[in-house]
């Protein structure tokens, strides 16, 4: 039973989120929510390594999610289809298919290394150094992008439609929700798999005690700067998705407001729960959407909610704890990788 | 040769002289002490020989290492434990992974495996994992396997830590004031369990305390530091019966 228990869920959710849209039963919009929530997952889980796990403060995530949309969509673009920002297209419109999901890694690759060159004069000391540096990022990022009229600059970038019609057209296929599925199951994969193994879990030993950590043969400045690059690379490849998904995107949309709602989403899960943090990125994002028709008092009435829930659960809905340790039953069907090895040395 | 070797160290706080031509040499499977009054710069010294702090003068090398300039972590792997003077244990994670994190040094796999589960990471992880429950085993501190170490009494984490501090195989380990805040009853199986570790792991042990009962019971040799200097060397009879050391630590009679 343990065995089948994650493959079940990733094919349940695959059914409802997939085979719908293909079907046709949902609307444009609810395909949009659906790639939405997943864009959303994929930054919560991936911000929940640097602001949980690791313990450090980064308030920018939304500057690297705008490094990878505007990497990929400015790719698919370029290559895809005619603009008017770089002319005719390069590669024939049908290769659309296998060229997206390149441009989404390599919106991941270059948010990645953007990243690095945040990471390695950021973490030379602790505090709330990063916190300052990554909220620069995230006003260079915008300013940087606004003055370059070749792709816009402050009035936008589009053209992505063309690429996901062309993609469409081709196999018709909710493509879009598709790519985003199989990133965020990536994402957890990953971001599950490293913090369980001794390797990743060093960075919660930095967390609690990084001097400690440091002494006991931790090497914590290169793990930081590992952890801070997945984190960031992950985010890259959300911001591709979001790009297209959108399919018009501007400097302001990757800013200080993207970035708080980011935030807003690690702490509502819980700080170190990565099923939190997908609990709190499905929940957000519907609530967004139901309060629509409050117009302005959205911006009311969501900060009130967050107000109650964080004084009823100062830890957020999980705290720091998964969905394992809450519902015990639930292990029958799911075992921790921590587990797996541990029994695996008991038992010899 | 000897294993470590201090020479002529100083260290400057500001304007403030710490440590002060300090010398010292470690043989193999020796247990020697440092002593001295509240601000003597013992800790210090330790946090040079690690690393924390970089010597404005000096020189520290260990097997042939200069350990000058290299990161802690560079340090420690080389073969240097060391334990804290108030517990620094990992309290948010088990006593188990505490042991586990400290074998980081000697994790074969690549940052990849951990990444996407390989079967490299599987036999590796059980092979820590088998390293860490062997040590504890020892120790006897499998009960508290699970545990996390902030819920344990004051001793067993103690114990724990230099446990932790066995982990990487060291050549020497430094305890910082182990038997601070314990009672007759702890100090005594502390100084079983320093000298069974010195027997068991054949490891050099430099200790720092203030017990005087734990010093002149388990050390061969004792250092004594005053406002960073070394006022006395030798046995603990010596030690016992030198002026120098008295005035230091009772100051001097008025007549």
């Amino acid at each position: 039973m343990k065995r089948f228990g994650m493959p079940t869920l990733i094919g349940i959710s695959f059914l409802i989120c997939i085979v719908p849209s293909w079907l046709g039963w949902f609307s444009n919009y609810i395909q949009f929510i659906i790639a939405l929530i997943g864009i959303n997952i994929i930054l919560t889980v991936s911000l929940n390594l640097i602001n949980g796990y690791m313990g450090e403060f980064s308030v920018g995530h939304a500057a690297f999610m705008g490094v990878g949309a505007y990497s990929s969509s400015l790719l698919t673009v370029y290559l895809l289809t005619d603009s008017s920002f770089f002319g005719k297209a390069i590669l024939p419109e049908e290769l659309a298919i296998l060229i997206f999901p390149i441009t989404l890694i390599i919106g991941g690759i270059t948010a990645a290394l953007f990243s690095l060159l945040i990471a390695i004069p950021s973490f030379k000391t602790r505090g709330d150094y990063l916190a300052i540096v990554t909220l620069a990022v995230n006003f260079i990022f915008k300013s940087a992008i606004e003055n370059i009229d070749a792709i816009g600059g402050p009035r936008g970038f589009m053209g992505m439609g063309k690429v996901m019609k062309a993609m469409d057209n081709l196999v018709s296929f909710p493509w879009l929700i598709f790519w985003t599925f199989v990133v965020v199951v990536f994402s957890i994969y990953i971001i599950r798999n490293f913090v369980n193994s001794t390797m990743g879990k060093s960075i919660v030993a930095i967390r609690d005690d990084e001097i400690a950590s440091e002494l006991m043969t931790v090497n914590t400045r290169w793990l930081k700067i590992v952890a801070f690059m997945l984190s960031c690379g992950l985010a890259g490849m959300a911001g591709g998705l979001h790009a297209h998904t959108v399919t018009f995107i501007n400097p302001s949309s990757y800013f200080i407001l993207q970035s708080t709602y980011i935030l807003v989403m690690v702490y509502l899960g819980g700080m170190g729960s990565l099923s939190g943090s997908v609990i709190s990125a499905i929940v957000f994002t519907i609530l967004l959407e139901l309060l629509k028709p409050l117009d302005v008092f959205r911006w009311v009435v969501t900060p009130l909610l967050l107000i109650i829930l964080m004084l009823f659960r100062p830890t957020g809905i999980m705290g720091n704890r998964e969905l394992l340790d809450v519902f015990p039953t639930l292990k029958k069907y799911f075992s921790s990788l921590q587990e797996r090895l541990s029994n695996a040395i008991i038992k010899s | 040769m000897p294993l470590l070797k201090v020479e002529k160290l100083t260290h400057f706080f500001g304007g403030l002289r710490s440590v002060d031509d300090f010398n010292l040499e470690l043989s193999e499977n020796e247990l020697v002490g440092l002593i001295g009054p509240n601000g003597a710069g013992k800790s210090t010294v330790f946090n040079l020989v690690c690393g924390l702090y970089r010597p404005t003068q000096g020189s520290i090398t260990f097997e042939g290492h200069d350990l000058i300039g290299r990161f802690p972590h560079q340090i420690t792997s080389l073969g240097i434990g060391r334990t804290f003077q108030n517990i620094r244990l990992w309290n948010e994670l088990s006593v188990i992974d505490n042991l586990r994190i400290a074998h980081f040094s000697q994790i074969d796999y690549k940052l990849l495996d951990s990444l996407f589960f390989t079967s490299r990471l599987v036999k590796d992880e059980q092979k820590v994992s088998q390293e860490a429950i062997d040590l504890l085993e020892k120790f006897n501190l499998i009960p508290y396997i699970n545990e996390l170490p902030r819920n344990l009494p004051y001793g067993i984490q103690r114990r724990v830590e230099i446990c932790r501090a066995l982990v990487m195989n060291p050549k020497i380990i430094l305890l910082d004031e182990p038997a601070a805040g314990m009672n007759q009853g702890e100090i005594d199986e502390l100084i079983k369990l320093v000298r069974w570790v010195k027997d068991e792991f054949k490891v050099t042990i430099w200790i720092i305390e203030h017990q005087m009962r734990v010093i002149m019971n388990i050390c061969e040799r004792i250092q004594v530091l005053d406002f960073g200097s070394t006022i006395a060397e030798g046995t603990p009879e010596e030690i016992r019966n030198n002026p120098q050391v008295i005035k230091a630590y009772l100051g001097e009679e008025v007549t």
